[in-house]
C-alpha cells in the first residue's frame, strides 16, 4: 500500500474504533437544525425561506467542530514528525488526511442533508439543490479547513483559532451555495453556480494541500 | 554518515550548545549525555532537521533517511501492534513482509499482543512497539532519544544486543541516554553542559 491509501485506511480504522469523534458533529448538526422550528415556530412558509441559510451555517459549524482534530492526534503521538522525517511527500499525506476527513465528516453531512431539509419544509427542488451544493462544497471545506488545522496543531488550545482563521475562507462558498439553493427554489437554472463551486473545489484541491503541507512542516519544527 | 560543524542552538534565550562539531561513521555509536534540559533531545532534532532554528552545517551522507525514536513514539493508541508496525513500513516506503513483522513482535517480547490496541499496552510495551521499527527496516542510521526509559532489565539487554548487531553490519547509531552502554564496541561520547 502506498502512503495515500494506507493513510486513509488508517484514519478510517481509527475513527471506526472510536466513532464518537465522528458522530458528535453529525448529532450537533441535526440538533441545531431541529432547534430552529422550535425557536421560530412551525410555520412552513417562514422556515422554508430561511432554510438554506440555516442548513448551511449548521453544516459549516459541524465541519469546523471536527476540523481541529484533523492533525491533532497525529501531532501528539509523534506520527506527524515521522512523516516529515520519512522524506515521503507531505503533500500526499495531507491530501490523504483531507480525503479521510471528508469521508468521515463531509459525506455523512451530505447524506443527512435531505433529512435536515425535510425538517425545514423545503420542497423537492430545494432538497436536491441543497444536497448537491453540499456535495460540491464539503470537499472544499475540508481542504481549506486543513490549512487552519495544520497551522494551529502545535498550539495547546487551537480549536477556536481554527474557526477564526478558516471562517473568512468559507464565506465565498457559503454565498454561492445558498444562492444556488434559492435559485433552484425559484425554479431558475443553477448550472452556473455548479460551475463556480466546481472551479473553487478544483482550485483549492490544487493549492490548499501545498499550504497545509507547509503548515505541517512548521508545526513539527520545534 | 554524518558530519556536523559548528552547530549551535539557542532556545528561549538560553544557549544550549555552540561550536559543536561531531561526526558519525559506519559502525560507530555516538552517545549524547547531559543533564535534564541540557539540550539532548533538541540536538537530536537539530541533527534530523526537525528543528531548524539553529546554526552550523549538518551533512548527512546516507541513502535512506535515519530512523528516529523520539519522546513521542509515533504509535497510534487505537491501532494494534501489527498495524502500527506496518505503518512504520509504509512511512519508509518499504514493503515489509509479514514474517519479518511477526519475528520482530516475537523478539520484542510482544508475542500474544499482536492484535492488542496500543492503548491497552503498558508504557514499556509501547516503547517496544516503537523500537520495532528498527527491527523491520534496514536503514543504515538510527537516532534514538532515551530508548532505555520505561524498558525493563530484560528489554535493556535485548536493546544492547540489537545495538551491537546494527553496529556489526556497519550501521551508525546516535543515542541520547544516561544509561551506560554495554557493548563490545568503542562508544563515542558527546557531553552537553
Amino acid at each position: 500500500m502506498n502512503l495515500f491509501t494506507a493513510s486513509v485506511h488508517r484514519d478510517l480504522l481509527v475513527h471506526f474504533r472510536h466513532p464518537s469523534e465522528m458522530l458528535n458533529p453529525l448529532v450537533f448538526f441535526v440538533v441545531v437544525i431541529s432547534l430552529f422550528p422550535l425557536g421560530i415556530g412551525p410555520e412552513p412558509g417562514q422556515l422554508k425561506e430561511i432554510a438554506p441559510g440555516i442548513v448551511w451555517v449548521a453544516a459549516l459549524l459541524a465541519t469546523l467542530m471536527s476540523m481541529d482534530s484533523m492533525f491533532r492526534s497525529d501531532f501528539e503521538d509523534g506520527s506527524l514528525e515521522q512523516i516529515v522525517l520519512s522524506e515521503q511527500s507531505t503533500f500526499l499525506f495531507v491530501l490523504a488526511k483531507v480525503v479521510s476527513h471528508w469521508l468521515l465528516s463531509g459525506l455523512p453531512l451530505v447524506l443527512l442533508m435531505p433529512l435536515a431539509a425535510l425538517l425545514l419544509f423545503l420542497d423537492e427542488a430545494g432538497v436536491w439543490a441543497l444536497t448537491l451544493s453540499l456535495l460540491l462544497v464539503s470537499p472544499t471545506l475540508s481542504l481549506l479547513g486543513g490549512i487552519g488545522a495544520a497551522l494551529t496543531v502545535g498550539l495547546p488550545r487551537g480549536g477556536l483559532l481554527v474557526t477564526i482563521l478558516v471562517m473568512p475562507l468559507y464565506v465565498p462558498v457559503l454565498v454561492l451555495a445558498t444562492a444556488m439553493v434559492q435559485a433552484a427554489e425559484a425554479g431558475n437554472d443553477t448550472i452556473g453556480y455548479v460551475y463556480w463551486l466546481l472551479a473553487i473545489l478544483f482550485g483549492s484541491m490544487c493549492l490548499a494541500p501545498i499550504a497545509t503541507a507547509a503548515a505541517v512542516n512548521v508545526a513539527t519544527d520545534q | 554518515m554524518l558530519q556536523v560543524q559548528n552547530a549551535g542552538c539557542e532556545r528561549d534565550g538560553r544557549l544550549l550548545f555552540e561550536n559543536l562539531s561531531c561526526s558519525l561513521a559506519p559502525g560507530e555509536l555516538l552517545q549524547i549525555v547531559g543533564g535534564n534540559g541540557s539540550g539532548k533531545s533538541t540536538l537530536l532534532r537539530v541533527l534530523l532537521g526537525l528543528y531548524t532554528d539553529c546554526q552550523g552545517d549538518i551533512n548527512w551522507s546516507v541513502d535512506e533517511a535515519p530512523l528516529y525514536l523520539g519522546h513521542r513514539l509515533g504509535i497510534k493508541q487505537s491501532l494494534t501492534v501489527l498495524e502500527n508496525l506496518r505503518w512504520f513500513g509504509v512511512l519508509r516506503e518499504v514493503l515489509v513482509d509479514e514474517v519479518r513483522i511477526h519475528e520482530a513482535v516475537y523478539k520484542l517480547g510482544l508475542a500474544g499482543f499482536e492484535d492488542s490496541l496500543c492503548a491497552h499496552l503498558s508504557e514499556g510495551q509501547r516503547k517496544r512497539v516503537a523500537l520495532g521499527q528498527f527491527l523491520i527496516m534496514d536503514n543504515p542510521c538510527w537516532v534514538m532519544d532515551e530508548p532505555f526509559s520505561a524498558v525493563d532489565v530484560e528489554g535493556l539487554s535485548f536493546l544492547m544486543a540489537i545495538l551491537q548487531d546494527h553496529l556489526d553490519v556497519n550501521g551508525g547509531i546516535i543515542i541520547s541516554t544516561h544509561q551506560p552502554i554495554t557493548i563490545d564496541r568503542p562508544v563515542n561520547t558527546l557531553a552537553l553542559q
